[in-house]
C-alpha cells in the first residue's frame, strides 16, 4: 500500500526505470516498463533528490533527507516542501516508478 | 520533418513493436501473428534493423519492444539492443522465455536491457501446454522468470486469458506476486490472426467473464503500490471500443520480420492497403506520409455514428481490424460499440463460441496456409 509515504522510507527508482531527457520533445521522464511518466519541474527536482545521494550517505536516500536537500536548494519552508514531495512520491509509487 | 507540423497537428510516434522473426517454439492458438507468417529467408538483417532503430530514435520514439514470434531465436537480439540503447531508446523484450537462460539474460542486460515481459499460457503446466502446444514451457518460464528479477531487470508477468484459464485469474496475479514481478498484464485473447481462427476453442462466456472482473476488482486495492495491473478488458463483451493502438498512426508503429511498417500488427489482414517497407522509404517519411497510416489516421475517415460523436478523439473508431473481422469492411465503426449497428453480432458470436464446448484448437504453423 502507498498510503503514507513516510519520511524514514526510503526509495528509489524501480527496477527497469530510467530518468531521461526527451531529445525530441525536450522534457524529462521517467522511462518504465512500457510506460512514459512526463515530469514537470517539481517532479523533476523531486527524482532527482531521491535518486541522488548526497557524501557518505547510505544509499537509498530517506524521503526526509530528500526533503531537507529540496528545502536547502529552494530556500522554502520544510513543511511545504514535505507536503509535496510526500504527495509526488506516492503518486509514483502507485505507479510503479519508484519503489520503497 | 514534417511529422511535427503545426498544420497536421501530427505528434511524433512513442513506441515502435519490432517483430524480428516469426520463428517461434511455441503453437500458441491465440497468436496474433498474422496466418501468413514471413519465412527466415526474409528477416531483415542486423544491418537494416539498427537503421530502423536510428530512424526510430530521431523520430522521436522512446521505448522498443523487440517482439516476434520469439525475438530470443535471432542471435543477433544482443547487439541490437545495444544498438537501440546507444541511440537512447528503452529497450522492452516481450518473449515466450523458452529459449532463454541466465547466462544469456545477462548478456541483454549488459546490452542495456531493461524490462522482460514474459508470457504465461496459464498457471498449471498441463493447461498451459494444451494452448502452447509446447511441452515443458512452464518450469522453464518460471526459472527465467526468477533469473530476471535475480539479474536486476524488471519482469512483467503477461497473463494471455481465454476460456481455459479464466477461472484462475486470482493465480496468475499470485504467481506474478511470488516471481517478484513489477506489473502484470491481464490481457483478454484479441481475437485477430491464429486467435480468430480458434476463437470458438478460446472465448469465455459471460458467466465466467463476470467472475474474473469482479476477482480482478476485488484485489486492486491491496495490490496496489507492490504490482502494477494493466487490465485489458475483453472485447466481445464491452460497450465502448478501446482506442486501438492509442489511435490508428498517433502513437506506434510496427516493422513486421521483413520490413513493412504498419499502423498495427493485425494490418495486413485489411485488404486494400499498401504498406512501405523500411528498406525502401525513411522511417520519418513513412510515419508522415505513407497511404497505411493516413487511411484511418484522426477523423476525417469516420462513418456514421462515429463522426459526430464525442468520444471520436477518444476512441478514435476503435479498433479497423476488428471492424473488418466482424462486419466484412474495415470503414466501418468498430462493432464493439453499441451504437453501431453491427454491436448486435457480437452478442451473438460471444454467446455462440463461449458455448461450444470442446472447440478443437488450430495451432499456430508456418505449414498451414
Amino acid at each position: 500500500m502507498t498510503d503514507g509515504v513516510r519520511e524514514e522510507d526510503r526509495v528509489r527508482l524501480a527496477p527497469g526505470v530510467m530518468l531521461r531527457q526527451d531529445r525530441v520533445r525536450g522534457h524529462w521522464q521517467l522511462l518504465g516498463p512500457e510506460r512514459v511518466l512526463i515530469l514537470d519541474e517539481v517532479a523533476l527536482e523531486v527524482v532527482r533528490a531521491v535518486i541522488t545521494q548526497p557524501p557518505g550517505a547510505q544509499p537509498p536516500v530517506t524521503v526526509g533527507a530528500a526533503i531537507a536537500a529540496l528545502a536547502a536548494q529552494f530556500d522554502a519552508p520544510r513543511e511545504e516542501i514535505a507536503a509535496d514531495v510526500l504527495e509526488v512520491l506516492g503518486d509514483m509509487i502507485t505507479k510503479g516508478f519508484l519503489t520503497r | 520533418m514534417t511529422f511535427c507540423g503545426a498544420t497536421t497537428g501530427l505528434e511524433p510516434p512513442l513506441a515502435l513493436l519490432a517483430e524480428l522473426t516469426h520463428r517461434c517454439p511455441l503453437r500458441c492458438a491465440y497468436c496474433s501473428n498474422p496466418l501468413a507468417l514471413d519465412p527466415a529467408s526474409r528477416e531483415l538483417d542486423t544491418a537494416a534493423w539498427c537503421r530502423v532503430l536510428d530512424e526510430a530514435a530521431d523520430l522521436g520514439i522512446l521505448q522498443v519492444h523487440f517482439s516476434g514470434g520469439e525475438p530470443t531465436a535471432r542471435k543477433d537480439l544482443e547487439a541490437l539492443i545495444a544498438h537501440a540503447t546507444e541511440v537512447g531508446l528503452y529497450a522492452n523484450l516481450i518473449t515466450s522465455a523458452v529459449l532463454l537462460d541466465r547466462t544469456r539474460l545477462e548478456r541483454l542486460r549488459d546490452a542495456g536491457l531493461q524490462h522482460v515481459q514474459i508470457g504465461f499460457q496459464d498457471t498449471q503446466p498441463a493447461k498451459a501446454e494444451l494452448i502452447s502446444g509446447f511441452p515443458g514451457g512452464q518450469p522453464k518460464k518460471l526459472e527465467v522468470a526468477r533469473a530476471v528479477t535475480d539479474v536486476g531487470m524488471a519482469l512483467t508477468v503477461n497473463a494471455i486469458v481465454q476460456r481455459h484459464n479464466i477461472d484462475r485469474v486470482d493465480d496468475f496475479i499470485d504467481m506474478a506476486l511470488e516471481l517478484k514481478a513489477g506489473r502484470i498484464e491481464i490481457a483478454n485473447v484479441q481475437y485477430y490472426g491464429w486467435a480468430l481462427k480458434n476463437r470458438a476453442a478460446l472465448m469465455p462466456t459471460r458467466e465466467q467473464l463476470v467472475r474474473m472482473d469482479e476477482r480482478v476488482r476485488s484485489r486492486l486495492p491491496e495490490l496496489k503500490g507492490r504490482l502494477v495491473v494493466d487490465y485489458v478488458v475483453p472485447d466481445y463483451y464491452a460497450k465502448r471500443p478501446k482506442a486501438c493502438m492509442g489511435g490508428w498512426g498517433r502513437k506506434f508503429l510496427n516493422v513486421t520480420p521483413s520490413g513493412s511498417v504498419l499502423p498495427c500488427h493485425a494490418a495486413e489482414t485489411i485488404p486494400g492497403m499498401s504498406f512501405d517497407r523500411v528498406t525502401e522509404r525513411p522511417l520519418a517519411d513513412i510515419w508522415a506520409n505513407s497511404a497505411a497510416f493516413q487511411r484511418y489516421r484522426g477523423t476525417d475517415w469516420m462513418p456514421q455514428p462515429c463522426r459526430s460523436c464525442d468520444q471520436k478523439e477518444i476512441d478514435w473508431g476503435g479498433c479497423r481490424c476488428q471492424a473488418l473481422a466482424l462486419t466484412g469492411s474495415a470503414d466501418n465503426t468498430d462493432p464493439v460499440c453499441d451504437l453501431s449497428e453491427h454491436h448486435v453480432l457480437l452478442a451473438d458470436i460471444a454467446a455462440e463460441d463461449g458455448g461450444t464446448a470442446e472447440a478443437p484448437i488450430t495451432y499456430r504453423s508456418f505449414s498451414l496456409l
